[in-house]
């Protein structure tokens, strides 16, 4: 795995991921960046040409210029990526068969309320707890306007979107502290709406869960 | 701007011509002004108020990269934030973008295809005073602090009457839709003037190619737009009456807003791409020294783009929860998309390796364009992969990828033909002192602004925040885009001193400096107000020589070289081979579209300041307008063939079947057709997703009521059949008419019978709500017949209408089955809808 650049690293980075959806989506980006960056020196370095030399060129055929460059180059280099990333985002999903926790998240102007149905209903709000190593679904839905609750550094995001419940997949790979935030334009609060995240040894989540829900620390400090 | 820089062509025989050609077409003096019609004149106005509304909206967006440009700044606050972000948006594509491409088109079209104007003058005035008025609440809202907030794609619920009380949303709910049918009538003028009046001889397949793109760019508008006004028709009314369409706690769905947004929304980037790319396969053969390659693989490419941009909406949606197979078809549509744009980039590269490439101002800037829209197709690649979008969407990756190819794509497009076409205008050319400087501040500036976004964006950084807390790693990034931000506001600011000295200092150019091969060059610059002395006729084979045809032109050698009882006169020819088939008389200046475009706006008003009794009124002086307009038009007798140059003979426009405004409401109805398969897409969309259905109450529609609807329906479109028939044959028509009104007046007492009796009613649920839709739309489409017939009723009176001049009764009979169509639809699915609801009830 290409190593964390000086630059990329930060508490929302999402070339800084800790999760399996997290770094799956960083090498997509990484593979993409490469693939992008030598098609974009192609193109620059054929317009200099074309100009700096004039008749450089003029020996392929305009019709074979259309074709290599307007159907050849974009079906050689998207048939794979398509490919490539349909099969990606397959194993990134919930699907059925695996029945992991599930934890809600409910959004509301401008705070997130996150909801434990395996832990007795317990609540907290605008820090989410997880055990660390495992998959979870997070149950997300809004009770006014469209939020989306995203956790860069662990998955992508997904809307809150009143009336609708989404389900988000993800799993965090080491204890520690970690931040989401809502990633979809809420009103005046927005930019105010993130939560912590706490990942715990799994052997310890009940007992921490129980240690946090029983001390209401559930504001955000 | 306006005097002749040139001494004017050539000769008694031209000067004559042009003496007296000019005293027709000119717009008159002082006030008169405010009558033009002529599409030099509105196409220029259109100009200089888009990029006044440019030059607004880049302030604004300067206001959001100071407020950035560190953390926790104190510079706004979130709610004046809220507002000039979300009226930076609206204004660029509202007011600035689509605007400023199409006054691009109403400026050059008619010149390029060699002809004297557009089809509909007035209707280019009309649409360019909306514009302007429409823009002005805007920004008006602005100044005082109302403006819209919640956004410029104006998600709901957020912009919903619950979560956005004030005016702020109507304000841009009502004036964009203003705006949006300026622009939609523009498009309407646009396709019809392309199809229609052309130089004779110039079939479609030798059209020069910047009219396939405007062709191609209008008929999207004429599909694109419908669904957005539907949308924000629907959420007016939700936020005005409290009908829920997109209220999910009873019945709506937030999301059928949001297709309805993108379903315009994505072709809209194609809409204002398109006519840039049209300029530049204009300019770059221009200065490759030889004609442009692959006319034929570029005019499929168009056409490509065109029909994939409608399908692929659903990319902007990725995070909303739609199942991921669903969401790979989108993606890989939106991927295939990359392969027309490749067509067009590699036909560029072909034409410059092929020829011989000059370097000048306006090649600066197709370097740029190449530079910065590569750059952007390739991050757009990389956003239609679904799992990268799920990271990257709605972060500062986006907003960096959409201003490289929406403003990137745009701009320098826009600054290349500009440069290009400026001498056409003026007669100068630019001072390369500073407009070489200009572009490399506006280039430079504009890679450091947007650049840095991609990196800030997957860095975590949100778009529509209006601060952060510093600790995120954003704020060297920030500062970054910042300060390019600026450096690229005095690239700009250096580009308007530019044109300023041209216009003043500038180097005076002959004919044709570029030594181009269309035809807009191939008149006296600054163009005059009839465009061409006389029109041209391409033959097949030979390559336009605009210097040669521009004297023979300015002698009134080619078609209507002279004049005729003071008529503005062009040629309207058939759609595909060109041939000349009629003689269209124009009207003159006239303040109706002024007083009908001030009558609209006070309608708009009236609704933004909830007086719904007046808006009324208004509405109706609104329409009574229109048929006042349509009372002035045409020829009050017959007049047979007349001769109009080249030994032809053509007979005038009101006496042909093919005549433009039969196609103006074919255009017309494509778009209202469109609006209504929306409007049944969101009925089903709501019945099969939205949460909280089946209603409590199952509908009971009364079907007495639908089959006279229907039936009266059916009796006012045969009797349109009859009154065309007996004017046809010279019998009174007068009869046939009043059965007509009477049958419409019936169909609306019957649709209006049936909403008061929708179940639910329409406040409680969403199934109610689609059902008033549905007959509203019935009873307006019917409301709407009855003034075609009140037009008919006063023609035939004034003698416009003759046994040989019946197109006004065509239309009645097109417009009339459209609402009987459409009618019978409606009424079907509003007596469907107890089964449907019932079938959802038996769903697991």
């Amino acid at each position: 795995m290409l190593a964390v650049l000086p630059g990329c690293n930060g508490p929302l980075s999402t070339l800084d991921p800790s999760g399996p959806a997290g770094a799956s989506i960083a090498t997509l980006w990484w593979l993409m960046l490469v693939g992008a960056g030598i098609l974009f020196a192609l193109v620059m370095v054929l317009f200099a040409m074309v100009i700096r030399r004039p008749g450089w060129g003029s020996n392929v055929s305009p019709g074979r210029w259309i074709v290599l460059g307007g159907l050849v180059l974009p079906a050689v280099v998207l048939l794979p990526l398509v490919a490539y990333a349909l099969i990606a985002g397959e194993r990134l999903l919930p699907l059925p068969g695996l029945a992991p926790p599930r934890i809600e998240a409910v959004g509301r102007q401008w705070v997130w309320t996150f909801r434990y149905p395996d832990h007795d209903g317990v609540e907290t709000r605008n820090v989410l707890h997880l055990p660390a190593g495992t998959p979870v679904d997070i149950l997300v839905t809004s009770q006014d306007v469209i939020h989306a609750f995203w956790i860069p550094r662990f998955a992508g995001k997904i809307d809150a979107v009143p009336g609708h419940v989404n389900r988000l997949r993800i799993q965090a790979d080491q204890p520690g502290r970690y931040a989401g935030q809502c990633n979809e334009f809420c009103g005046l609060g927005h930019a105010g709406m993130r939560f912590d995240v706490i990942v715990h040894r799994p052997e310890e989540f009940s007992d921490a869960l129980a240690r946090a829900a029983a001390s209401g620390e559930s504001e955000r400090k | 701007m306006s005097e002749p820089v040139e001494p004017l062509p050539q000769g008694p025989p031209a000067l004559r011509l042009h003496r007296e050609l000019a005293a027709i077409w000119a717009t008159g003096p002082g006030l008169q002004r405010l009558a033009a019609v002529n599409h030099s004149v509105i196409g220029m106005r259109m100009m200089i108020t888009s990029f006044t509304f440019f030059a607004i909206a880049g302030v604004l967006g300067m206001l959001t990269r100071v407020q950035l440009a560190t953390p926790n700044a104190a510079f706004m606050d979130p709610e004046t934030y809220n507002q000039v972000f979300t009226m930076h948006g609206s204004m660029m594509l509202f007011l600035f973008a689509i605007p400023m491409v199409e006054s691009f088109a109403v400026y050059l079209t008619p010149k390029i295809l060699g002809t004297r104007d557009f089809a509909f003058p007035r209707l280019t005035a009309y649409g360019y005073w909306c514009y302007l008025f429409g823009g002005t609440i805007l920004t008006v809202s602005l100044i005082a602090g109302v403006a819209p907030n919640s956004g410029w794609f104006m998600y709901t619920p957020l912009s919903s009457n619950v979560y956005t009380p004030g005016i702020n949303a109507d304000v841009w709910l009502l004036g964009v839709t203003f705006v949006e049918i300026s622009a939609l009538s523009l498009a309407v003028e646009i396709v019809v003037s392309i199809l229609k009046v052309r130089a004779p001889g110039m079939s479609l397949d030798r059209m020069p190619i910047f009219g396939w793109y405007i062709l191609v760019t209008a008929l999207m508008m004429v599909v694109a737009f419908p669904p957005l006004i539907l949308g924000s028709i629907l959420l007016e009314i939700e936020r005005a009456f409290g009908l829920p369409f997109f209220d999910p706690t009873r019945g709506g769905d937030p999301l059928l807003w949001q297709h309805l947004f993108w379903l315009f929304g994505h072709p809209d980037v194609y809409i204002i791409f398109l006519p840039m790319a049209g300029a530049l396969s204009t300019i770059i053969p221009v200065f490759a020294g030889r004609p442009l390659v692959g006319y034929r693989a570029i005019v499929v490419a168009i056409v490509a783009l065109a029909f994939l941009s409608f399908g692929i909406w659903v990319h902007h949606m990725f995070t909303v929860g739609i199942p991921h197979l669903a969401l790979a078809f989108f993606s890989a549509g939106s991927a295939i998309v990359a392969a027309p744009t490749a067509v067009q980039i590699f036909a560029w590269l072909a034409t410059l390796a092929h020829g011989k490439p000059r370097w000048s101002v306006p090649m600066l800037y197709v370097f740029g364009f190449f530079f910065i829209f590569v750059m952007g197709g390739l991050t757009g690649v990389m956003l239609a992969m679904v799992p990268f979008d799920w990271q990257a969407h709605d972060t500062y990756f986006v907003v960096a990828h959409m201003h490289y190819v929406v403003a990137g794509a745009l701009a320098f497009p826009m600054l290349a033909a500009f440069y290009y076409w400026l001498p056409l205008l003026t007669g100068r050319t630019a001072v390369h002192r500073l407009s070489v400087p200009a572009f490399w501040l506006v280039f430079v500036g504009f890679n450091l602004t947007f650049f840095m976004m991609h990196l800030t964006g997957l860095l975590g950084m949100p778009r529509r925040i209006y601060t952060y807390q510093g600790n995120e790693g954003w704020n060297w990034l920030n500062l970054l885009s910042s300060v390019g931000g600026f450096v690229m506001t005095i690239g700009f600011a250096l580009v308007v001193i530019d044109l300023f000295v041209q216009l003043r200092y500038g180097r005076r150019v002959r004919r044709n400096p570029w030594g181009a091969a269309t035809l807009e060059w191939a008149m006296s610059i600054p163009p005059a107000p009839y465009a061409f002395a006389s029109i041209p006729h391409l033959t097949r084979s030979d390559a336009i020589a605009p210097d040669d045809l521009a004297l023979s032109l300015a002698r009134g050698e080619g078609y209507l070289g002279f004049t005729r009882n003071g008529w503005q006169e062009t040629l309207g020819v058939n759609m595909t081979t060109g041939e000349p088939e009629q003689l269209i008389v124009l009207p003159q200046p006239t303040y109706l579209p002024l007083f009908t475009a001030l009558a609209t706006a006070a309608a708009v008003l009236t609704l933004l300041f909830k007086f719904y009794l007046l808006a009324l009124v208004v509405a109706l002086v609104t329409a009574g307008m229109f048929v006042v307009s349509a009372n002035r038009a045409g020829l009050a007798r017959d007049f047979g063939p007349m001769p109009v140059g080249q030994g032809v003979n053509l007979p005038p426009h009101t006496e042909v079947a093919e005549a433009p405004a039969w196609l103006a409401l074919i255009c017309t109805l494509v778009a209202d057709g469109t609006l209504f398969t929306s409007l049944l897409f969101g009925t089903f969309y709501l019945w099969i997703a939205a949460p909280n259905w089946p209603a409590a109450i199952t509908p009971e529609p009364s079907r007495m009521l639908a089959l006279v609807a229907v039936a009266t329906l059916v009796v006012a479109a045969a009797a349109a059949r009859g009154s065309l028939r007996a004017v046809a044959t010279g019998s009174r028509a007068r009869g046939w008419i009043g059965l007509a009104v009477l049958a419409l007046l019936a169909a609306i007492a019957a649709a209006v019978g049936q909403i008061v009796g929708v179940a639910p009613h329409p406040r409680e649920h969403a199934l109610g709500a689609t059902a008033a839709a549905l007959l509203g739309y019935v009873a307006l489409h019917a409301g709407i017949g009855l003034l075609f017939l009140v037009s008919n009723f006063l023609r035939i009176g004034a003698g416009f209408i003759a046994s040989r001049r019946v197109l006004d009764l065509r239309l009645t009979r097109l417009w009339l089955d459209y609402t009987l169509v459409t009618g019978v639809i409606a009424m079907g699915l509003v007596l469907a809808l107890p089964a449907l609801v019932t079938m959802l009830a038996a769903r697991p």
